[in-house]
């Protein structure tokens, strides 16, 4: 077990009052896991990527416990953290092309990095000129500019320094969401290799893009307005879901080879809830086709099958 | 309707303007009445260049662009501004359309006061309520708010109810689902596929080949600003035959099939385009002549046209003899 939240609260203060954007998560990621993080945008997916690493205000840790590889991550203490960050967990930014230092070389900015976490340059050059040639990366790069770089040269610069210590925990945070297709699944790709190099052991993948998780994701989690709603292995959740909203979600996705003539497809009617006074309940209630009378009480993340979670009271096993 | 000729688009670019960017070259096509035609390409394809040229966003170098017969870039004054009363566009980022300091309604009263100054306010305001029901909107929900109170999926419905309140009979779409998220996206589609029914024609561009197949009818590829593949949709998509639409398609991510590992290369040397075929350095196909000369478009079977010689090969044994003496010389 690489990664285990409990019972995470995250919320974020505002002047109106706290938005709770992360209520009660609890997941696990095994190791060599690749999970991928999926939901609406405003859903909490991000906040929990960023949490895991850098919590700063205004979010706020209200309460929650995060081991990694059977130590306790101390999220709410930015102090202690920096021991964690980069060494352990690591993220790969969502604008990784704006991530570069632009009055810096290349090289310069990596030494900087490691000797701000007192490490030496010397020690670890061997090891980054092997993986630029693994990414295709000449080694000549460390003497340019990131302004001399093309955007795809760039982010794969990002990539090989996110994961140059080896961390425990990589985020990804919606990383191929700007890049054309090509570049979207070179990109998809080599994350998946940095996994099975294991320059990484488990890794969060967050994306609104289910198509992309679909190719490279052991499992999925699927979150709503703050909400884990279902958690399984990758095949499970496009094939056979069982909460409505990822039933939902899978239908409303536009496959190749769909024509609007032949087979209309719907979207979800209605809006997410707003998270500064979020409704009692199933936050997904409003807009779920089969709410019914237990849907005002909030239904429990639980196991349905192996490994297949859900929070949903229409597939609880009946007890009473 | 819009009749697109030979439209050339050449940026200056290098310190002094010494260098030539050819955004877009050469492209030729049409969209009828009632039709919705994608472009496709990835980032820097000219795609978006396009689309400015026919809004008269930008000018053009070369080549013409007319809608129905009338030649647009000589429009002036008040020609141009019916021009803007029958053909309008809606862009990406919903967020950065509007102006965040106003009420998110007030692109209809400016509509107002520039094309519909004599109509009443109570008439126009019945057929705001009117266009806001075409996209699918409560107006009792969405007027009188300011843009961050509303979400992507109503402003960019907003932007179409805008463009719809005009005689509007020709939309550039320029990605605008893009930035949507996937259980609104749908909709928003949905409703560009009604507009079409009732007759509006649409240039909708795009990057994703499965967004494109479900509402066109027509598909045009474009890479680095020239057209490698035009045709009907359905045959685009289950018979590509130019090397890089057969790429584009196989590394789209889709639900019901895995990604084959196919060594792709990642980087494209931006820009300059000399002589040969545009899609040379990235071509798993390609050779010497590819290199030399750039490929005419033919049409493989009715109304799908290529541009490759070696999809020219394989048709026509008289156009491999053409072009290997060609080669030669």
């Amino acid at each position: 077990m690489s990664l285990s939240v409990e019972n995470l609260r995250i919320y974020y203060q505002t002047l109106h009052g706290d938005v709770q954007a992360l209520d009660g998560v609890s997941f696990s990621i095994g190791d060599g896991e690749i999970m991928g993080l999926a939901g609406e945008s405003g859903c909490g997916k991000t906040t929990l990527g960023y949490s895991l690493i850098h919590l700063a205000p205004p979010k706020r840790f209200v309460e929650g416990c995060v081991m990694l590889d059977g130590e306790e991550l101390p999220i709410w203490d930015n102090e202690r953290m920096v021991d964690f960050r980069y060494k352990k967990v690591s993220i790969i930014p969502q604008y990784a092309m704006n991530a570069l230092n632009p009055t810096r070389k290349i090289g310069k900015m990596t030494r900087e990095l490691l000797e701000s976490r007192r490490l030496r340059y010397k020690d670890y050059l061997p090891e980054l000129k092997r993986r630029l040639d693994l990414v295709q990366l000449s080694q000549d790069v460390l003497d340019m500019y990131p302004i001399e770089l093309s955007g795809g040269m760039k982010q794969r610069m990002v990539m090989v320094l996110s994961t140059l210590l080896n961390p425990s925990l990589l985020i990804a945070d919606e990383i191929t969401s700007a890049l054309d297709v090509s570049t979207q699944k070179a990109v998809a790709e080599m994350l998946v290799e940095f996994r099975d190099r294991e320059f990484v052991k488990s890794m969060i993948v967050v994306t609104h893009d289910i198509s992309i998780l679909y190719q490279i994701a052991d499992s999925i989690l699927v979150m709503y307005a703050g909400k884990l709603a279902e958690k399984a292995p990758t095949e499970t959740i496009i094939h056979s879901p069982r909460h409505p909203y990822t039933q939902l979600l899978i239908s409303s996705l536009p496959e190749v080879g769909v024509k609007y003539s032949e087979k209309k497809l719907t979207g979800i009617p209605g809006s997410p809830p707003m998270l500064l006074n979020p409704p009692t309940g199933c936050r997904f209630r409003d807009r779920c086709p089969f709410a019914f009378a237990k849907c005002v009480e909030e239904p429990p993340f639980v196991e349905v099958e192996k490994d297949h979670y859900v929070a949903c009271w229409k597939e609880m096993p009946v007890h009473d | 309707m819009i009749k697109v000729e030979n439209l050339t688009k050449i940026y200056r670019t290098g310190t002094f303007g010494g260098k030539e960017l050819h955004a877009v070259s050469d492209v030729s096509f049409e969209v009828q009445p009632g039709e919705v035609v994608s472009l496709i390409g990835e980032s820097g394809s000219g795609k978006s260049t396009i689309g400015k040229m026919i809004l008269r966003l930008i000018s053009i170098t070369s080549g013409r662009i007319t809608f129905n017969g009338e030649d647009i870039s000589k429009l002036k004054g008040r020609e141009l501004k019916e021009y803007y009363r029958k053909v309008q566009g809606v862009f990406q980022d919903p967020f950065s359309s509007y102006n965040p300091i106003f009420k998110a309604d007030r692109i209809f009263e400016m509509v107002r006061q520039e094309f519909y100054p004599h109509i009443s306010s109570r008439e126009w305001k019945d057929r705001v309520v009117k266009a806001l029901e075409d996209v699918g909107l409560n107006a009792n929900h969405c007027l009188n708010k300011y843009p961050h109170q509303l979400s992507g999926g109503q402003l960019q419905r907003f932007l179409i109810a805008r463009a719809l309140l005009l005689d509007i009979q020709f939309l550039v779409a320029d990605e605008i689902i893009s930035m949507l998220d996937a259980s609104t996206r749908i909709d928003v589609l949905n409703l560009l596929a009604e507009l079409k029914q009732r007759g509006l024609s649409i240039l909708f561009i795009t990057h994703d080949l499965s967004l494109a197949n479900y509402i066109s009818e027509k598909a045009i590829i474009l890479y680095r600003g020239c057209i490698t593949e035009m045709g009907a949709t359905e045959k685009i998509f289950t018979d590509p035959l130019h090397p890089y639409t057969r790429m584009l398609i196989a590394s789209v991510p889709r639900l019901d099939k895995k990604w084959e590992h196919v060594e792709m290369e990642l980087d494209r040397r931006a820009g300059e385009v000399n002589g040969g075929c545009v899609f040379y350095d990235r071509c798993p196909v390609a050779d010497k002549g590819c290199a030399q000369f750039r490929p005419p478009m033919v049409e493989v079977e009715e109304g799908h046209y290529v541009a490759c010689y070696r999809v020219m090969d394989e048709m026509d044994p008289v156009n491999k003899a053409l072009e290997h003496s060609l080669s030669k010389q």
